[in-house]
């Protein structure tokens, strides 16, 4: 099928190529445009439900999708037993969940309150569908076809390995419900809009805080010894 | 020793007369844009009062400063873990409603009403959402109490001034407030740069200028948060973090911050200090009564031929050491001892300087008549003439322990000699002017209050007819030789006035 080839294996790799490369010029040329954007300022009680849940859930969720990946046989020996199994998948469904809620949130709040309205952009809105459609497809999956925590290491592990090693196996998807192709096709999307969104706030996730020294102090005198400007134009 | 040189505001408060201009010539200069339309990096409020933001000393609240719990220090708003763990929602930061819905008008309704019978007027609009609005507060709404006593009674520092002064100030008669100017205070040890996650925020070696780096922040938010003073700002617009510059592009070129240089009052006076960067760690770890002397500690002998030498060594021009010896903040920081730190006890270590205020002269109305307040003690000594309450600094009407509430973590040990200086000054040059003599009685007043007739000249002459270069001292910054004069002098052309900050893609 030409869709599939055209969502499976093209989509996905301009996708990614998109992702990688403009994020890290916008990182390196337009540093100013890179944010959060939070507007807890503007509006916070319904933030707090929306935006912690969030967070935290589709962090936690997506964490569990990188495991998946990266650990198959750790993941498959941990569903070895029924017991634990049963738990993975529950807290995986609970946190989708929780996440879907706080994004729910989020929309009414982005929707009804004046102030927050005034500072929405098209960009945002569309993310937060984006992010919506791949949260409530997420939690479909999970109920309507289980144990995806075991399923996931033989049917996307493999998929996307060969992607990775340039020899797209597209066999392994093509026979899934549409729900789930949904989610894959709608994450291909999330990373294509990736870097022209807010969400590029993901990546400056600023993990070197736990290290770095209290305080800053910057000489521009040092600075300017130490540097080799370029004499070059434009900058 | 680690020599650093600092720009440093001082603020005479007695002469502050609360009239705005400050603000307004820094709104003009910085903030007046969108986003920014709510910050007042310089804001002048009436105390005892709330404040802008509204109680923004309540830290029970915001969270800002540092805590020493006797072996460290500590960020009252997050460790390092947890403020990772907090970026998603942060319950300390203030909201826009704690600071003030900024409005403006629409002025255009005036010109563009249909023909009617009724004249047109111009409705107040949100400056955020752009709607139609009910202005409720301002940024100074609680001005000159704002015609109530909530808002002195709601100010954090009153809250242990004992319930009979506080009972007495509510007299009509004895209602009295001063004005405080609050920038950023550039602290030594900043609470804002301590807590950026992204590591934004730094402060500049040669001059102490705490600054945001617009392309390292990320809207984290936690400066807003952290800063006890509450002089971080969020552009809800751009979703950056701002804040009060101390006018640097001002003062490289040798000119006065702007609210400095359009201070109608003159209170404001800018000079160099020098600092010992090793001993700050030290002087933000000492207990509540000893933080005043621990920060002065700080701050170096600018004519000690050690000290000038470390200057030398850490490539301080030998213009900013000339500048530190002629220092207004030096004089009065350190060696009249007249000014302290705003709230010395959130360990942040600011550093632009308060002088406090005195007290109005004591009278009260009867039978029509202004008569003094207070019955003669002794009659025929200096005691019964004591209108300005020398001997009795605890019938002033601002509480001493107020004053020592904002100024130095509430040690009145502090405050009173500096009071009892002011009020020497005050009388010795009353005697001196008025009287026509000096007599043994205010000599021995001058001494008693730790002072000398040359010190009390000169601390007359800077606060009352200081030229503006002598309130003022401000050195080269010397931008020749600053980072940008080794780049290519063309590299920025057409970059500013009418050009582009990202260049063309053609006509390169």
């Amino acid at each position: 099928m030409i869709w599939d080839t055209i969502f499976f294996v093209i989509l996905p790799y301009i996708s990614l190529a998109v992702a990688v490369c403009v994020t890290v010029y916008r990182s390196i040329y337009r540093p100013f445009s890179v944010s959060s954007m939070s507007s807890q300022l503007l509006e916070r009680k319904k933030l707090y439900w929306g935006s912690i849940s969030f967070h935290y859930g589709i962090v936690l969720v997506l964490l569990g999708h990188l495991a998946a990946l990266l650990l198959p046989k750790g993941l498959l020996l941990w569903n070895a037993v029924p017991v634990r199994m049963y738990l993975l998948e529950l807290t995986g469904l609970a946190l989708g969940i929780w996440a879907l809620v706080g994004l729910g949130v989020l929309l009414w709040r982005r929707l009804s309150e004046k102030r927050v309205r005034a500072v929405t952009t098209p960009m945002d809105l569309a993310v937060l569908v984006l992010v919506i459609l791949s949260a409530l497809t997420g939690v479909l999956t999970a109920t309507l076809y289980r144990f995806g925590t075991s399923w996931f290491t033989v049917v996307f592990t493999p998929y996307l390995a060969s992607l990775f090693t340039l020899q797209p196996n597209i066999g392994l998807v093509t026979p899934l419900p549409w729900v789930i192709k949904l989610h894959v096709i709608n994450f291909f999307i999330l990373l294509a809009v990736f870097p022209f969104s807010r969400l590029i706030h993901i990546v400056t996730y600023p993990a070197g805080y736990l290290i770095r020294p209290w305080q800053i102090v910057l000489w521009n005198r040092k600075a300017r010894a130490a540097a080799r400007l370029p004499q070059t134009k434009g900058g | 020793m680690n020599v650093r040189a600092h720009m440093s505001m001082l603020f005479h408060l007695d002469k502050c007369i609360g009239c705005h201009t400050c603000s307004i010539a820094c709104k003009n200069l910085w903030t007046d844009r969108k986003g920014a339309e709510y910050m007042w990096w310089n804001n002048v409020e009436t105390r005892p009062g709330t404040g802008y933001p509204t109680q923004w000393e309540n830290q029970e609240r915001f969270n800002g400063g540092w805590e020493w719990d006797g072996k460290a220090l500590r960020l009252r708003l997050h460790s390092r873990l947890s403020g990772l763990l907090k970026l998603f929602y942060n319950p300390s930061l203030p909201e826009l409603d704690d600071y003030y819905e900024p409005f403006t008008f629409r002025y255009e309704d005036l010109f563009n009403a249909p023909a009617g019978t009724d004249q047109p007027t111009a409705i107040p609009v949100s400056q955020v959402t752009g709607e139609p609005m009910e202005i409720k507060t301002g940024p100074n709404w609680d001005d000159d109490l704002g015609g109530s006593n909530t808002y002195a009674w709601n100010d954090p520092a009153m809250a242990d001034v004992p319930p009979a002064v506080r009972e007495q100030m509510q007299e009509l008669e004895r209602v009295v407030f001063n004005y405080l100017p609050r920038i950023c205070n550039h602290c030594l040890n900043p609470a804002c740069v301590a807590a950026c996650p992204s590591g934004a925020i730094y402060k500049r070696a040669e001059d102490g200028v705490v600054l945001v780096n617009e392309n390292k922040c990320r809207a984290w938010r936690m400066c807003v948060a952290a800063c006890p003073y509450k002089k971080a700002f969020y552009n809800w617009s751009t979703g950056k973090s701002e804040k009060c510059i101390l006018c640097f592009p001002r003062l490289e070129t040798g000119q006065a911050p702007a609210c400095a240089h359009s201070c109608v009052g003159r209170i404001r006076y800018m000079g160099v200090l020098l600092y010992d960067a090793d001993r700050i760690p030290q002087a933000a770890m000492v207990p509540d009564e000893q933080l005043i002397e621990a920060h002065r500690s700080v701050i170096l002998d600018p004519f000690d031929p050690e000290v000038i030498a470390s200057a030398r060594a850490n490539g301080i021009e030998d213009s900013w050491i000339a500048a530190a010896q002629n220092s207004p903040a030096y004089k009065f920081v350190v060696q009249w001892k007249l000014a302290l730190p705003l709230h010395p006890e959130y360990r942040t270590m600011a550093m632009m300087y308060y002088i406090p205020p005195l007290s109005p002269v004591v009278s009260v109305i009867e039978e029509d008549l202004y008569r003094l307040d207070i019955a003669p003690e002794r009659p025929g000594t200096a005691a019964d003439r004591d209108f300005e309450l020398f001997n009795r600094l605890d019938s002033a009407r601002l509480p001493v322990q107020y004053l020592a509430n904002l100024f130095s973590a509430g040690n009145e040990a502090v405050i009173r000699p500096i009071l009892r200086k002011l009020l020497a000054v005050r009388i010795y040059m009353r005697r001196k002017t008025v009287d026509g003599c000096v007599d043994e009685q205010t000599l021995a007043l001058l001494a008693d209050a730790g002072t000398s007739v040359e010190e009390a000249e000169a601390i007359y002459r800077l606060t009352t007819v200081p030229t503006t270069a002598e309130r003022f001292v401000l050195p080269q910054y010397h931008r020749e030789t600053a980072i940008e004069a080794w780049a290519d002098p063309l590299s920025r052309k057409g970059e500013a006035g009418f050009g582009f900050v990202q260049p063309p893609l053609r006509g390169e």
